[in-house]
């Protein structure tokens, strides 16, 4: 078959290599591909090719050169799971380590669980198929809550027990990460550690701990090696006890090992340069949700919206220089292949030298038939530039803008600040330099919201088509006004807001249809996307709930609930039932965990999980934000004292970089990749 | 994602598919060059889509000088040959790529390969010469294997459906239910016995094949299985692998499983012997007879 250099990465790729004998380890699990019993059940299913791996720069290695072994998932489909960074970053991190390797598995969709269970097919890897009991760690990345049940479903079909106290020592350790995580406690029961915060130093410091645990023989079993970790700043939440007052309330929170820190900090990678993944990204086979290569240009964001979780819990703001960034996306292409580049970040338009890389990717790539995008909520002329940088190319279809907030005074409340003037400034700008088409991103149900602050959102957007046509000359004007369900999260000033009952957003979101529908001839340009309240009241329950809350998780899920990001799949019904069933015994209910204020004093089940973020700091801001007071970003004013830096022992990381850009040499030849072999004069040799 | 918003369906930009063109129009420049691909392995789980997909990154990885078309959305001048069926391995696809300038085929031929996953693997590239290649593909050899079934019972059902002059099944197609005959496709049809074989079944299947196939498709040799190496014209709608199984279940009750495992084995048009013939052969010719090399590494 194939052989010869793969990028020079030094292991064969994307074939299973079958492992011949069982591995003499105490786990006394016979390693084998599980491939030859799972194919025949491939033409049974929809979209068998999720299933088989051997992606292009997927990794394959020996099992017995291995000591420390990792099963990455994603719980969600493939489709979605596959292009996740923080996945592939860890996998190609640890899969670089001697003697580590890593492979990924995805939550199969109902079919194939249905058909893995008659057939007794364990949960399994898609690089080698194999077993992923048999590993020593499952991380498990929660970017959202809505993966939960997908993650008991894994742990049952993998025969691992759901509960953490029912393992043994011939499980893998199951490891939460990701943003949810920095609330695990409705899954606390399910996971066995929790790392909170960046990953690409805490795997390798892990992996080290076990690779040594295991070559000690494993002295003191799974309780040795959780206490190991916990006292390396892992958190373990059997580790931690919760007690409960008779209202309802937390009492406390404490260890009940000594050694076992009170607090757990979050992790915090800086010099991103340094970190450079992922370095070759698959590229699926199948088909996926983004086709395209990232590079992430830069972490954290202090603009300061206080809805925005992803925000506060990854201060500071930690920069990619423009080189590297450069040097990323050509490492990726040429590993790729792709046909599109994103620069990702919480706000892409915010890095300090964005028009300088954005200038010099387009110079290099023109001619190559290779996009480039960067996801950015800016509302702004700059943003404006740049999108028409981005499009020199190609049509000017649709660009989004994200005020988020209907009115002025939401707008402050939530800090996003921009006026209703700046805003049709900005968008006349963008019908006047060629765009047909304006996104904008808002949220409903916001903290001190009435029925007036959304039915502005109707206002702006007929103001916008009517300043778009009068920038334009033309009438064929469009906006889509997208709207998504605020739901509070931890970690964040609203975490003591009152999340808005699902009626009431419905409500507003009807009266809001019919206000931009009252103006027949404008409201046929504006385009409403809206989906109902009922789901984001679910993701209110799982993001700011205790461990109670993990006996609905476990209820809805042996009731069949699967996939619960998908509308197709998500049963509002059945979650309201089994949280009505398994709360009320315990003093609570869905109303206590969703839609009820939280008071000054109260203990917050994640208060125990230290984001760098001053509580106080928090709740002066939640403060501010009742009385519509604005923050800045200390990127640009001085710092306002958040607590993360001196916590995390960091600091903001910025350009200018005074790094020198690549020669921009552009490519040009219909490939993004200058491949030399193709230099030699036409004809066969 | 954007916070609040959820995956909804699958927002997909769609891969436009070119029919080969018979000659380049004048206005059009560049280099044509004709492609045998295999799909084997797990990739044979792979849709056609997915495969455009693969082989537009592995050809851009690869540094290939595609060429594009021309306007808003570019896309790779790629043309594809009514491609193997998702789940259905190959070792005879065809594929036309049209490149900007001309280059050596020997060292597209490696570049592509070294760029592609295991599974998809380019056979020959040859230059395009005159002539359709589309037109060339009018019947395949399939290689189908009966999970389950007797050697004897295949032969059995296989005598029944031949000795008829129609066997029509129905099959659910984009444009709605269509009816196929399914006798009238089959050319020829043989019940090969692998017990009569043993170990030597790869070899029996290589006589049958333009390549070595693959071991991994080949069964375990344990189980009871029947084996069918057949002729099928290629009719429209298409008669596949399936249509096939079908039509044994309509004319003998055989306990066919759902699916069978089938590779095509060969493409072309068939000659006056029933045999298929080379679709590459002409283009080869053209270039000057320097075949490119149909060997494995
Ligand atoms: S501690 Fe100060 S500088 Fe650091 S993120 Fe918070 S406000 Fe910004």
């Amino acid at each position: 078959m194939v052989t010869g250099s793969w990028l020079n990465s030094g292991v064969r790729r994307g074939t299973v290599v079958p492992v011949r004998h069982p591995v003499a380890t105490l786990w006394h699990v016979p390693v084998e591909s599980v491939y030859p019993r799972l194919e025949p059940l491939l033409p049974h299913v929809s979209k068998p090719v999720q299933y088989v791996g051997g992606e292009p720069n997927a990794t394959v290695k020996d099992w017995d050169e291995t000591t420390v072994r990792w099963c990455l998932m994603y719980p969600d489909a493939y489709e979605v799971g596959l292009p996740n960074q923080g996945v592939m970053i860890l996998y190609e991190i640890l899969n670089e380590q001697p003697g580590v390797l890593a492979e990924r598995t995805y939550a199969v969709w109902p079919d194939m669980e249905e058909l893995m269970r008659r057939h007794g097919v364990p949960q399994f890897t898609v690089d080698a198929h194999r077993p992923v009991a048999a590993f020593d760690v499952l991380g498990v990345s929660f970017a959202t809550e809505l993966g939960y049940t997908n993650l008991l479903t894994a742990l049952d079909l993998a025969g691992v027990p759901l509960r953490s106290r029912e393992r043994t020592d011939e499980h893998p350790v199951v490891l939460a990460g990701g943003h949810a995580a920095f609330n695990p406690e409705p899954v606390a029961d399910f996971v066995d550690a929790v790392v909170l915060g960046d990953g690409e130093r805490a795997v390798l410091e892990i992996t080290e701990l076990v690779r040594r645990f295991k070559a000690e023989g494993r002295p003191g079993g799974r309780e040795r090696l959780l206490r190991r970790l916990a006292e390396h700043g892992v958190y373990v939440p059997g580790f931690h006890e919760v007690t409960y007052r008779p209202d309802g309330h937390i009492e406390r929170v404490r260890p009940t090992r000594e050694g076992v820190p009170h607090r757990v900090f979050k992790r915090t990678t800086t010099d991103l340069d340094e970190w450079p993944y992922p370095k070759q990204p698959l590229v699926p086979v199948a088909e996926s949700v983004h086709e395209r290569m990232s590079v992430e240009i830069f972490r954290g964001c202090t603009r300061g919206c206080r809805f925005c979780q992803a925000g506060m819990i990854t201060r500071p703001v930690r920069e990619r220089s423009k080189r590297g960034v450069e040097d990323m996306v050509r490492r990726g292409l040429e590993a790729t292949g792709f046909e599109e580049v994103g620069l990702l970040s919480l706000s892409s338009a915010d890095h300090s030298e964005i028009g300088e890389i954005t200038k010099g990717l387009a110079d290099r790539y023109e001619g190559t038939n290779t996009g480039l995008s960067l996801p950015s909520t800016r509302v702004d002329a700059f943003n404006v530039d740049l999108a028409n940088e981005l499009a020199r190319n190609g049509r000017r279809s649709g660009l989004t803008f994200a005020p988020e907030g209907g009115s002025e005074r939401i707008r402050r409340v939530i800090n996003k600040t921009v006026s209703e003037r700046d805003l049709i400034r900005t968008v006349s700008t963008a019908y006047a330099s060629g765009w047909r088409q304006v996104k904008l991103y808002f949220m409903c149900g916001l903290p001190t919201e009435t029925d007036e602050d959304v039915l502005r959102i109707a206002t702006m957007a007929k103001e916008v088509v009517r300043a778009g046509r009068s920038a334009s000359g033309r009438r064929d004007i469009r906006c889509t006004v997208s709207i998504g369900g605020f739901v509070p999260k931890p970690h964040t000033p609203f975490q003591w807001a009152a999340q808005a009952d699902p009626d009431t957003v419905d409500a507003r979101m009807r009266a809001l249809r019919e206000e931009i529908g009252s103006d027949r001839e404008l409201g046929r340009r504006i385009g409403v996307r809206y989906h109902d309240g009922k789901p984001s009241l679910i993701e209110g329950l799982l993001s700011r709930g205790d461990r109670r809350v993990g006996r609905v998780i476990e209820r809805v899920w042996r009731e069949g609930g699967r996939f619960d990001g998908w509308n197709e799949y998500f049963s509002y019904e059945r979650w309201v039932r089994a949280a009505a069933e398994v709360l009320p015994p315990l003093g609570v209910d869905m109303d206590w965990f969703t839609t009820r204020e939280r008071t000054r004093d109260e203990v917050l089940p994640w208060d125990h999980l230290d984001s760098g973020l001053d509580r106080e700091w928090l709740w002066n801001d939640w403060q501010d934000a009742l009385q519509a007071r604005e923050q800045e970003d200390c990127r640009w004013t001085p710092c306002f004292d958040c607590g993360v830096c001196p916590t995390t022992g960091t600091d903001i990381e910025m350009g200018p970089s005074g790094r020198p850009l690549l020669p921009i040499t552009p490519v040009r030849d219909g490939s993004p990749v200058p491949n030399t072999a193709f230099d030699t004069p036409s004809g066969d040799r | 994602m954007y916070p609040g918003l959820r995956p909804v369906g699958r927002p997909r930009r769609s891969t436009t598919e070119e029919t080969l063109s018979q000659y380049q129009p004048a206005t059009v420049t560049g280099w044509k060059v004709r492609l045998r691909y295999t799909k084997r392995d797990r990739l044979r789980f792979a849709s056609h889509r997915d495969l455009t997909r693969v082989f537009e990154r592995a050809l851009r990885r690869a540094g290939v000088p595609l060429a594009y078309s021309r306007g808003y959305s570019p896309h790779p001048r790629i043309s594809w040959a009514g491609t193997a069926p998702t789940g259905v391995a190959s070792e005879a696809e065809y594929a036309e790529l049209r490149l900007e300038r001309e280059v050596p085929v020997e060292t597209l031929r490696n570049e592509l390969r070294a760029a592609l996953p295991e599974g998809l693997d380019v056979a020959e590239a040859v230059p395009a010469g005159a002539g359709s290649l589309e037109e060339r593909l009018l019947a395949s050899r399939w290689w189908l294997e009966l999970d389950g079934v007797a050697p004897g019972e295949t032969s059995e059902a296989l005598c029944r459906l031949l000795s008829r002059d129609s066997v029509e099944v129905e099959r659910v197609t984009r444009k709605g239910r269509r009816v196929l005959d399914v006798r009238a496709a089959v050319v020829s049809a043989d019940s090969v016995d692998p017990t009569e074989y043993g170990v030597h079944l790869d070899a029996v299947r290589d006589r049958h094949s333009v390549d070595a196939p693959h071991t991994d498709d080949c069964p375990d040799r344990a189980r009871q299985y029947g084996i069918i190496v057949m002729v099928v014209r290629h009719t429209t709608p298409v008669v596949r692998p399936d249509d096939v199984l079908n039509a044994l279940r309509v004319v003998a009750d055989l306990p066919v499983p759902g699916v069978a495992r089938a590779t095509r084995l060969a493409q072309g048009r068939l000659d006056e012997g029933g045999a298929i013939a080379d679709p590459l052969a002409q283009d080869r010719a053209a270039a000057g007879s320097r075949q490119v090399g149909s060997t494995l590494g």
